[in-house]
Parts: structure tokens; C-alpha cells; sequence
């Protein structure tokens, strides 16, 4: 009997597989490293970068991107601890705020791209400046948290499977991780996304409502950042304007070894999750191997992204020498026509 | 006539940019004390003109290989990490010691400073093609290609320098930065010379025309029978190119190398300056002055924003105002409701 693969999910399932091999090899090459803690530790310290990431994933497989969600980490951050430590507002309605304004720098992005025709990555570019430079018009410093509450949700442990113990923040990740499979997998809207990234003309023909979805999905993004930033304040207990810098190009990257395409219609949200992971595993091997430089994470995230694009590239080709060269052509003329 | 007339100066694309920067400077006139004022110390220019042209000519540099990436349909958004390693390798490069000559002790360096600058320079160009060749032959989206290299140039930029801030010694070296040419900062005729290498390419050759045909539609370039990849090819060499030199002028200026900050986040920049300019970041029709004078208005911004005594940090809210306002206006929507004003106007 021939197992059948559905080659979009071909990906996906070499993600899963690297991943675990890389947890295999750890576990042979370094002695302390096959914990129950030292795995649960691998959802502790990214679990903000996977909360941002399935933002992204969304965004991009609706054939955007979102350049912002790292700025709004730190405006996150920032906003959170002057409001508590400088104001002394109330901890839920802090919360809520911060909730709103990344909705809210989704939703700017999201005007942009569909009513403005501005490129995705020229608008949240501008989100990303924007956002940046308010949490430095708030201050340079650091602003250290001490409200009661948020240091009550950081110091608090869950105790999990095998004397392990979780955060709220990697419960708040697991929860996120469920609505987004919900919504990408078992909605009409998670369709409509899928469908936009394939093809927005033809999706705009069937009659979906294409520019009430590409908004909603940045909205979306722009929460899920939001969170992120939350879960990050809980982490570091602190707010600094250059928190987080760069962490955008990590939640792409997880998102493209997690097997989503970047040029939209193709992905997975569960697959970003595992190209998190592996993003935190290769620092986990560089933090056990210890006389290994940061640098190399970035290097070994490189390299990564290159064979998981050259796969995808590969797929992309058979698919295409599949249907006959012509009609290739013609679609491909009639894209770049309008 | 007359609004003809007015029709024709103000259809040029780089009419609004120069507009633009007219207002700026309009607005520093009256508001910023002396910032028209030119000294001349030692026989060098000093004021806040030179300044501007000074300070901006690492961007400006960007912005010619951007300009190009760009028209051709795709984008570099790897320039800063070149600027970066070009950076640390030609600090690395020139690193040598001081040797007793002549009573006084002198730097003298391990490779030639000709040689030094040569292979820095095609180390860069490299990178640059290897932009090129993920996108034009490969065929990956332009911006996940150079993503990989964004992505990997600080780490190779610190492998390099093993991490470590690297001082420069060389003397000789500092003239490309720091000296000065007929009483003008050298950095300036740097820019000038690629400026005008660049649009001798694009204006003279058929290299341009090909180049916006291929931005405008590489399914048509390839079936008019360009060599669509070739000429991909070479904007991304360009732009690595540009990267590296632009990587040598600031080490050269801040005479040290450090793989963390140089060139950090100003891909963003030179893809702004681009796009200030009024250029389609679809591809396709382009203007080279015009992206120059995109690259002036952001570097006028930033020196205003220093002279005024404003904070530094407020530049990235005013570099997200002016995206924001610029792409918009030139969004079709906006197009067309002013468009129809115009229309009445002309009617009447």
C-alpha cells in the first residue's frame, strides 16, 4: 500500500522531522540535555516569539507581511511598565490598553494595504518605525516592572508532566496556538486567507470579501503582537525601546522553516510553531556547546532558511512541470498584466 | 499656456521630491539659526549644507543600488548586512603595527590599502551575486532571498572580527571619509562619481530601458528576447557593490568596525528614499536623481531633527508620518479624488 502525502504538507513534516532529529542529537551529544524541563524550557524562553509567529504566519499566507511585530514588542513592553511603575494605573486596564493599541496598529496596516494600495511591507514598515520611535518618545531607559500582579503571573510555575513546570506565558501560547488552528483550519475567514494568498484576483471574483479579510488578518497580527509584547513583559518584567529588536526577521524565518510559502496560499500554523523551535533549539546546542558565539545562531538560522526555501522551491517546480509549460505562461502573463 | 506650462514642470517625477526638499530647506531658513551659513577652515567647507551632503553620502550610495534592485522588480533588503561585512573585512584587512621609520613610529599595515579596498569591494560584489543569482536564477521572491543573507551578514560580519569592535590605525584610509577634495569632503565626489557611472549606465546605454521593461513585466522582457536573468543579475551585483563602498566610507569615517551597528536598519532607509522619490515599488519606471533626492530629504530630516536639539529617537516617528503620507498620496484612491478636483478646475 503507497502512503499518499499531500505535497503541501511535505514541508511541514520535514520541519516536525528536523526538529526532532535536532532533539535527538542534543540529547546523544550533551548530557543534561533530554529533560522534561529542558524541553518545557524550549516553549519558556520563545514562547512570545511563537505567539508573534502565528500572527505572522497568517499575514504571510494571505500574501503579506508584517514587518511591526517586534516594534510592538518593545512599544508593548514600554507602555506597559511607564503606565504601571510611572503612572500606577490599574494592572487589567493596562492589559486591556495594550491589547487595543496593537489592534489598532493592525488595523492602520491593514487600512494602508487594502484601501491605500500600499505595499504590505512599506506600511508595516512604517508601523514598525512608528511604534519604535513612540516607545522612545516614552523614554530611553529602561523602566523596570514591579506591579504586584506582573510579578505575581512572572514568578508563577504550573507543575507539568515529570517534575517539569510551565509558565503562564506558555499557556497563554497554547491557548493563541489553539484559536489560530481554529481559525485558520475551521473557519470561513481561515479559508478566505488561504484563498487571498493563492490568488486574490479570483478569490475577489468569487465574491469573498477580500479587503475585509486582509484587514482583519493584520488586526489579527497586530493582537497576536500585542500578546506577544504581554507575555514578553511578564518574561523580562521591564520595558526598553530596543527590546526585541530584530525579532521579526526570527518570526519570518520560523515561519518559512515551519513550511509556509512567502508567496502566500501555503502554510501551516502548527509547522511556524515547530520553525520556532527549532530557531530555539539550535540556541539551546550553542548555550550547552558554551565556548560557541551567539553569532552562530544566526548563521545556523541562515543556512536553515536557505535549505527549507530550496525545498519549497523544489516542490514549486514539480508542481508547476505537472501542468503544461504553456498554460504556466499564460497565467503568469495575466498577473503581471494587471 | 500657462497651465500647460505648469503641467509639464510638474508631471516630472522629480518635481514633488525637489519640492519636497525645497520646503525643508524653506523651513530651516527661517527657523534653524545659521544653517545656511558656509565657514571655510584650513581651506575646508564647514556648515550644515556640507553636512547634509556629508552625512548622507553613505545613503545615498545605498539608494542608487536600491533604486536599481527595486526597478527591476525586487528589493535588497540585505545592504545593511553588506555594509557590515564589507565593514569588518576591511578593518580586518588593514589591521597591522607600528614600525619605528625614521626616528617617528608609522602604521604600517599587512595588505596594501589599493589591495585592501580591492577585495573588499569584490568580497561585496560577491554577496551581491549572490543575491542575484538566488533571485534571477533560482527564482526565489526577492525579498526571502536577500532575507537569508540579512539574516546571516551580521553573524558573518562578527565571525570576521571575531566579535570584537576593530579599530582602524591606517592613516591613508581615513582620506576616503574624513578628507577633503577642492575644499569639499571626499565622501561627496565618491558618491558624485557612482552617481554618474550609474546614470551614464541607465541613461546612455540600453541597460535602462531593459532594466524598466523587465520591472515592468519579465514575462514580456523574456519573450521580446532580453536576458531577463542577466539583467536582474546586475542590478543585485550593483547593489552589493554600493553596500561594500558605502561599508568602507562609514569605516573609514568612524575609523572602527563594529558588526552590530554599522549599517543597521538603514536597508529601511534607502528602500524610504526610494520610495519618498515618488518611484513605483511595483518596478518598472524609475528615477535615479529623483531616489538622490529622496536620499537629501531624509538626511535633511535627520539634520534638522540634530540642530534642532530634538530628540534623535522622534526621527523614526517622522520617518513613519512621511511613509505613511507619501505612499498614501500616491495610492490611486487618493489620485483620483484629486484628480477630479484638478479636472473641475481645469474644465472651468
Amino acid at each position: 500500500m503507497k502512503i499518499r502525502i499531500r505535497s503541501s504538507y511535505t514541508s511541514m513534516i520535514i520541519t516536525i522531522g528536523i526538529f526532532l532529529s535536532l532533539v535527538v542529537i542534543g540529547s546523544c551529544v550533551y548530557d543534561n540535555f533530554f529533560s522534561a524541563q529542558n524541553l518545557v524550557n524550549l516553549l519558556i524562553d520563545n514562547s512570545f516569539l511563537i505567539i508573534v509567529a502565528l500572527g505572522e504566519t497568517l499575514v504571510i499566507i494571505s500574501g503579506g507581511i508584517d514587518l511591526s511585530v517586534g516594534s510592538i514588542i518593545a512599544f508593548v513592553s514600554m507602555l506597559v511598565a511607564y503606565l504601571l511603575t510611572t503612572l500606577h494605573w490599574n494592572p487589567f486596564l493596562v492589559i486591556c490598553l495594550v491589547l487595543l493599541v496593537g489592534g489598532f496598529v493592525g488595523l492602520m496596516h491593514g487600512i494602508l494595504i487594502t484601501y491605500f494600495n500600499v505595499q504590505p511591507f512599506i506600511a508595516t514598515l512604517a508601523g514598525m518605525f512608528l511604534t519604535r520611535g513612540l516607545s522612545y518618545v516614552i523614554s530611553t531607559d529602561t523602566i523596570s516592572i514591579s506591579n504586584p500582579l506582573f510579578v505575581a503571573i512572572s514568578e508563577y510555575r504550573i507543575p507539568f508532566l515529570f517534575d517539569s513546570f510551565l509558565s503562564i506565558g506558555v499557556v497563554i501560547t497554547l491557548v493563541i496556538l489553539g484559536l489560530f488552528i481554529y481559525i485558520a483550519h475551521y473557519t470561513r475567514f481561515g479559508r478566505a486567507i488561504y484563498a487571498i494568498g493563492s490568488n486574490e484576483m479570483s478569490a475577489r471574483l468569487m465574491g469573498l470579501p477580500v479587503n475585509r479579510t486582509k484587514v482583519l488578518v493584520y488586526v489579527l497580527s497586530g493582537f497576536t503582537s500585542s500578546v506577544g509584547g504581554l507575555v514578553f513583559s511578564f518574561y523580562m518584567l521591564s520595558g526598553y525601546g530596543s527590546h526585541a529588536i530584530g525579532l521579526e526577521l526570527d518570526a519570518i524565518a520560523g515561519t518559512v522553516v515551519g513550511g509556509t510559502l512567502m508567496t502566500g496560499g501555503v502554510g501551516f500554523v502548527v509547522g511556524t510553531v515547530f520553525g520556532v523551535l527549532i530557531e530555539g533549539i539550535i540556541q539551546t546546542f550553542i548555550n550547552f556547546q558554551g565556548n560557541l558565539n551567539s553569532w552562530w545562531t544566526r548563521i545556523a538560522v541562515a543556512v536553515l532558511l536557505l535549505i527549507f526555501i530550496a525545498v519549497q522551491r523544489l516542490l514549486v517546480a514539480r508542481r508547476e512541470q505537472k501542468k503544461s509549460v504553456k498554460r504556466v505562461e499564460t497565467v503568469e502573463y495575466a498577473h503581471s498584466g494587471d | 499656456m500657462k497651465p500647460l506650462l505648469k503641467k509639464s514642470i510638474a508631471s516630472h517625477q522629480i518635481f514633488w521630491p525637489l519640492v519636497g526638499l525645497a520646503l525643508l530647506l524653506l523651513f530651516n531658513f527661517i527657523f534653524t539659526k545659521d544653517f545656511f551659513v558656509l565657514e571655510l577652515k584650513d581651506g575646508h567647507l564647514y556648515g550644515s549644507v556640507i553636512d547634509i551632503l556629508n552625512r548622507g553620502s553613505v545613503l545615498m550610495l545605498l539608494t542608487i543600488g536600491m533604486t536599481l534592485v527595486i526597478a527591476s522588480g525586487g528589493i535588497d533588503i540585505s545592504v545593511g548586512s553588506v555594509m557590515a561585512i564589507s565593514s569588518s573585512t576591511i578593518a580586518m584587512l588593514l589591521s597591522g603595527k607600528m614600525v619605528e621609520l625614521n626616528g617617528h613610529s608609522q602604521f604600517v599595515s599587512n595588505i596594501p590599502l589599493g589591495f585592501a579596498l580591492l577585495l573588499t569591494l569584490a568580497f561585496a560584489l560577491l554577496l551581491g551575486l549572490w543575491n542575484g543569482i538566488l533571485v534571477s536564477y533560482f527564482g526565489l521572491q526577492a525579498i526571502v532571498a536577500t532575507l537569508i543573507l540579512l539574516v546571516a551578514g551580521r553573524g558573518i560580519a562578527q565571525l570576521i572580527t571575531s566579535g570584537n569592535v576593530i579599530t582602524v590605525y591606517h592613516e591613508r584610509f581615513f582620506y576616503f571619509g574624513g578628507g577633503f577634495l577642492f575644499g569639499l569632503p571626499v565622501s561627496i565626489f565618491i558618491v558624485g562619481a557612482v552617481f554618474l557611472i550609474t546614470l551614464l549606465l541607465v541613461k546612455r546605454t540600453a541597460f535602462g530601458l531593459f532594466l524598466e521593461s523587465v520591472g515592468i513585466n519579465r514575462v514580456a522582457g523574456r519573450f521580446s528576447g532580453l536576458n531577463v536573468q542577466l539583467i536582474t543579475l546586475i542590478c543585485y551585483s550593483i547593489s552589493g557593490l554600493c553596500a561594500g563602498l558605502a561599508g568602507i566610507l562609514t569605516t573609514s569615517e568612524v575609523r572602527s568596525s563594529d558588526p552590530n551597528t554599522v549599517g543597521n536598519f538603514i536597508e529601511l532607509d534607502a528602500i524610504l528614499a526610494f520610495a519618498i522619490a515618488g518611484n513605483s515599488m511595483a518596478g518598472g519606471k524609475f528615477s535615479l536623481s529623483a531616489s538622490m533626492i529622496g536620499a537629501l530629504i531624509i538626511q535633511t530630516i535627520r539634520t534638522t531633527i540634530y540642530s534642532r536639539g530634538v530628540a534623535p529617537e522622534i526621527m523614526l516617528v517622522v520617518n513613519a508620518v512621511i511613509v505613511i503620507v507619501i505612499c498614501s498620496l500616491q495610492s490611486d484612491r487618493v489620485k483620483a479624488l484629486a484628480g477630479r478636483k484638478w479636472l473641475k478646475q481645469g474644465q472651468v
